[in-house]
Formats: structure tokens, sequence, C-alpha cells
């Protein structure tokens, strides 16, 4: 069920994002706009937060199909559920906290349990807002999205990824959420990558210990595994962009090449991408596995990039942590 | 000309099919479907321009259960319109029915969407009318809310969208019962003055007696030529109505008839149960 690619939206390539250093939220806002020109069926609801989202762009070059809500999330998803099923492809944004938590039981309902076409992408996942602090911090998203059955959830990792993911999402039939940051991200996707769903990216797949990452943790397992590997420790990392549908081959292939498996996401370590990954390889293929991410906390308020040191949620703590237990 | 004789006998043989289908289910909610019978039966047989024969038709006027515990009703409207075969409503509530205890609208032909937790059809609603609208189509959008339903709160955001966005192809109505399972409305938590509460919100309200099927049609069709606003008609109704053992009784929300209230039904409704 929905899982045909029916939209018929011409399909952009993204390039222009390639190699950018740039906030997810930023290369959501321009990819909606291209999108809104290949096809008049775009719609795009926010809940008061266009300017953070970069929905405004949207707004600001389709102001007929754009529908600011006010701050109303529940209304906001279920009319933008409405809308699909007027024929339009509606994507609704707020920030995720707000879109999965508040929300939540009108996307379980209306849109997934109706199966409507309805795209929630949502921005400032993860403790990366920064200052607000933890009412702003959504770090439960994935957690609450996962759970839903007909969902599909994506958490990309750099500009690049983000537009395809958006592109994709348009022209898939069905429910998809997307969680994106507020934060500036390093480009980490090879040019000639290209977003499937329920594809993982192997960067490389190591002997010892394999990264297995979403969103901005994905650079920084890069930049672990590579000391790793100069310390001779044989290290790989994949981007798990796709938490639900998980990528079960390549999955099993990584868990039948590691020692130590270690999964990295901004987000609690119970019920998003670590979950998912343990619950499978307990399953299908038993190797210790360690989660890197927030431990049943909320978040707290400061510069993002010390969050993210406070946090654990860094190069060091995921060197650390492979030296730690590999060593057991 | 509307023939009202013939959409009243309509709403007498849905009465009969929602009671014969609860009591064969053994469970289900007797009172809103009954309370709510004739203004389906208005919508399904007079108002709504549909194609049981096109379901997804793209211009066809849509009809959201937002109280989707009526189901009942719905399921009866849509078998009686031709959408599936009326044999189908003794599957209500049994393992891979279509017919779910709340509508599915991945599971049956005619549901627009699915609805059962409270609050949120009026939302969907909107979307449709604004897609449409959108879309150029003449097609109008009907939403069915329970009048203790509209202690959501969703209920009040939705009301502020449709007036922010001057949505004129949706038209609301209430089905204003009274009663809610923990008793009257006044009295688990107030909901009155609706009229007043929706006219602040900006919408056009008409109040009609609800079982009285010249003021329904004569509503649905005033709603159809008021511009620039929504419209919501509140259409004061008998929880249970058409059967005396069920009317006005809060104990009849969520429960089916048992085999001798149903041949009571069955008897007041005029059927004497042979088939």
């Amino acid at each position: 069920m929905g899982k045909t690619e029916s939209c018929g939206c011409v399909l952009s390539n993204s390039t222009e994002l390639y190699g950018k250093e740039m906030a997810t939220r930023d290369a959501y806002g321009i990819t909606l706009v291209d999108l809104g020109k290949k096809d008049s069926r775009v719609v795009v609801l926010d809940a008061d937060l266009s300017c953070s989202t970069k929905t405004a762009k949207f707004a600001k070059s389709f102001p007929e199909r754009f529908f600011n809500m006010g701050i109303s999330e529940q209304d906001m998803i279920g009319t933008a559920a409405g809308l699909a099923f007027a024929g339009m492809i509606p994507f609704a944004s707020t920030f995720a906290i707000f879109a999965t938590g508040r929300a939540w039981e009108q996307i379980r309902q209306t849109v997934c349990y109706s199966n409507a076409n309805v795209k929630i992408v949502a921005t400032h996942g993860g403790i990366t807002v920064g200052e607000d602090g933890a009412t702003h911090q959504a770090l439960e998203d994935v957690a609450l999205m996962r759970v839903i059955p007909e969902m599909t959830v994506i958490v990309p990792a750099d500009a690049y990824e983000t537009s395809q993911s958006i592109y994709f999402a348009a022209n898939y039939y069905g429910p998809v959420y997307i969680r994106l940051g507020r934060a500036k991200v390093p480009p980490v996707m090879p040019e000639n990558y290209k977003f499937q769903l329920g594809k993982a990216h192997i960067f490389n797949l190591g002997k010892d210990v394999n990264i297995i990452a979403n969103g901005l943790m994905v650079s920084e397992a890069l930049k672990a595994a590579e000391i790793l590997n100069k310390e001779g420790i044989s290290t790989g990392v994949a981007n798990f962009s796709t938490v639900k549908p998980l990528d079960e081959e390549a999955l099993l292939k990584i868990a039948k090449s590691s020692r130590l498996i270690l999964t990295a996401e901004e987000h609690s370590i119970i019920g998003g991408l670590g979950s998912a990954v343990s619950e499978f390889i307990a399953e299908n293929y038993p190797v210790t596995v360690k989660r890197i991410g927030i431990r049943d906390s909320f978040g707290c308020s400061g510069p993002w990039k010390e969050l993210l040191k406070f946090y654990g949620l860094t190069s060091e703590n995921i060197i650390n942590t492979a030296k730690k237990y590999l060593k057991e | 000309m509307v023939d009202i004789e013939n959409l009243k006998e309509k709403a007498r043989q849905v009465r009969i099919e929602i009671v014969k289908m609860l009591a064969q289910a053994g469970s289900g909610h007797t009172g809103g479907s009954l309370s709510s019978a004739d203004i389906v039966t208005a919508l399904f047989f007079y108002k709504m321009r549909h194609n049981p024969e096109d379901p997804k038709w793209k211009d066809r006027d849509r009809f959201v259960l937002s109280k989707g515990h009526a189901a009942p009703v719905l399921y009866t409207a849509l078998a009686l319109s031709g959408y599936f075969d009326k044999s189908l409503l003794g599957s209500l509530r049994k393992i891979d029915s279509p017919l779910q205890g709340h509508p599915c609208c991945k599971l049956l032909s005619g549901v627009e969407v699915s609805t059962g937790s409270l609050g949120q059809g009026l939302s969907v609603a909107n979307g449709m009318a604004l897609g449409l609208r959108l879309a150029g189509s003449p097609a109008r959008v009907y939403c069915l809310l329970g009048d203790g339903e509209i202690q959501e709160g969703q209920v009040w955001e939705a009301a502020m969208t449709a007036s922010h966005y001057k949505i004129d192809n949706i038209c609301a109505i209430i089905d204003h019962n009274r009663l809610q399972i923990d008793g009257n409305c006044s009295e688990v938590m107030n909901i009155e003055p609706i009229e007043a509460k929706f006219e602040a919100f900006g919408w056009n309200v008409f109040t009609i007696d609800g079982h009285n099927m010249q003021e329904i049609v004569e509503a649905l069709d005033m709603a159809e030529k008021i511009k620039g606003k929504p419209t919501v008609i509140v259409a004061n109704t008998i929880k249970g109505k058409g059967v005396s053992i069920f009317e006005g009784k809060v104990q009849y929300h969520g429960v089916a008839p048992n085999q001798e209230e149903l041949e009571i039904a069955l008897k007041e409704l005029g059927e004497d149960g042979k088939n």
C-alpha cells in the first residue's frame, strides 16, 4: 500500500546543493521552491514558524499555495491530510517536537491510518536547537514517528541528501516524516550519491568496528573512523538516513563484518536509530551494539557546538567508546 | 422538487439497517447513529453529488464523519447508495470486515477518511475544501460532528481556520443530541452556547430540528448559497431517535440492542423482521 511512485513531478538532481556546508532546513527551503515551480499540486503548511523552517521562501513564491495555520499543529496536520485527499501534495512544517509531539495522534489516526499522502518535514530536530533549550529540542521525534504503521522516517545527513529526500517524498505516495536541523552541517555525501528509500549508504565497511549514524552524526562518525583507521582499528561508517524502513540487508552485511557496532544519532538512545538497529541485530545476528545519543534525558540551553560536546555527540566520544568496548 | 416523503421513508430504512447491524454485531453506538440518521439520509439521498459507480470521482461532494463512532449510519448510507452490497452490513465489527468499529478509509470504498478519535474531522474537511478550491472544483465538503465532540480543542482551531481562509465550500453539521458517554453534555462539560461560539469564530449559523426533513433540506440548500464564510448547521436531535426505548437514554450511547430490544425497535420502525 502506498508504495507507488505516482506523483509524476520531474525529479531534480539536487546538484546545486552538492558539497555545500548548510543547515538541512535551508536545503529544504530551496528545494521546496523548486518543487513548487515543477508541480502545482505542491502546497505547504506551517504553524507560525515559516521563517525558521524556511518554508517562508515557498510562501513568498507561491502565496496561494501556502497556508499559515497559526500556532495550531493539530489542525495543521488534519488540514494537510484533507489537502492530500483533494489531490494536493502537502508539506507540513514546524519544529520537530511540536510536529511529532503535539500532533502525534493526528498523525497516527488521520494521516497514517488513512494512508494520507502527507509529508511532514520538521526542522529543529535534536539538541542543536541550542539556546532555546529542552522545550524546543526534539530528542524523541524519530521514536514517535517510527512506531506508527505506514510511516516512513528519514533523517538526512547533509544539504545534498536533504534535497534529494524532499524530491523523493514528493514523488512517493504515502506519509513521510523527514527530520531536519537548525545548525549548519558539513557536506558528507559523495557527488554520485542517489537517495533511495530504505537504502543505507555504506561509506566503507570496517572489520572491527562499524558506525551506523544519521543526521549530523554522520560527519562525526566519518571523523572518528579516519582516526581509528589510522590507529589500526578497522572502522567503517554507514549513513542510515532511512530509519524506517530499515535497510536490513545492509545491516546484516555490517553485522557479519563487525566485532562491535556503534550507533550515533542526535536523538534519545531510546526508540530511534540505535533502537532500530539493536532490535534487528538482537533478532538476527547478535553482535555487541553500543548506542551513542542522548541517554534518557532532556536537553538544555547552550551554544549548539558546546551542547554536542556536553552530550557526547562527538567524534571523540565515538573513538573512546569504540576503544573501550573493543577491549572488553 | 424535493420528495420529502421519499427521504423520510429512506431515513426509516436507514434506521432499520442501523439497529439490525448493531444487534448482529452485539456492540456499537446506537444512540448517536440514530440521532444523525435523518441528516445523513438528506446528505446521501438528496444533497450530495456523488457516484457510487465512481467513488473517487474528483468533483464529488465529500462527507467526513468526524463523529466516527456513528459508523453504522455511514455504512448504511453507503450500502443503500450502492457503494457495496447490503449483506456486508452484517459483518460490522467482525475480524477482517471492512466495516470496522470506527470507519477506515483504506478498507471501505466511500469512506473519505478514517475517523473515530474525536475532534479531527473538521480540520480534514477544511483541507479537502481548500484543496478543491485550489483545483477549481465545484465540490462541497460536509462534516458531521457530535456535540460532545466540540469539547475537543482542535475543533476550535479548525473553526478558526475555516473562517480565516473564508472556506465557503464547507458545511459543518452538529448532531446536537445533548448526551455524551458520561451523561448530559451540560453536566460533563458545558458546550453552550454553541451558536454564539461559532458566530464569534466568524461562521454563518443555522439552527434546525435535526429530525425535520424539510428543515434539514432547506438548511443544506441555504448553506450552499452563503459565500465568503463557512456555515454550520446546529441540528437539535434526540439521541436514539426513532425507537422509544433508546430515545434520550445515555446508556445507549455505546451499547447495541439485544434481541428483545431489536424486536421492539423493528416493530416501532414498521419492520416486521421477516428479512
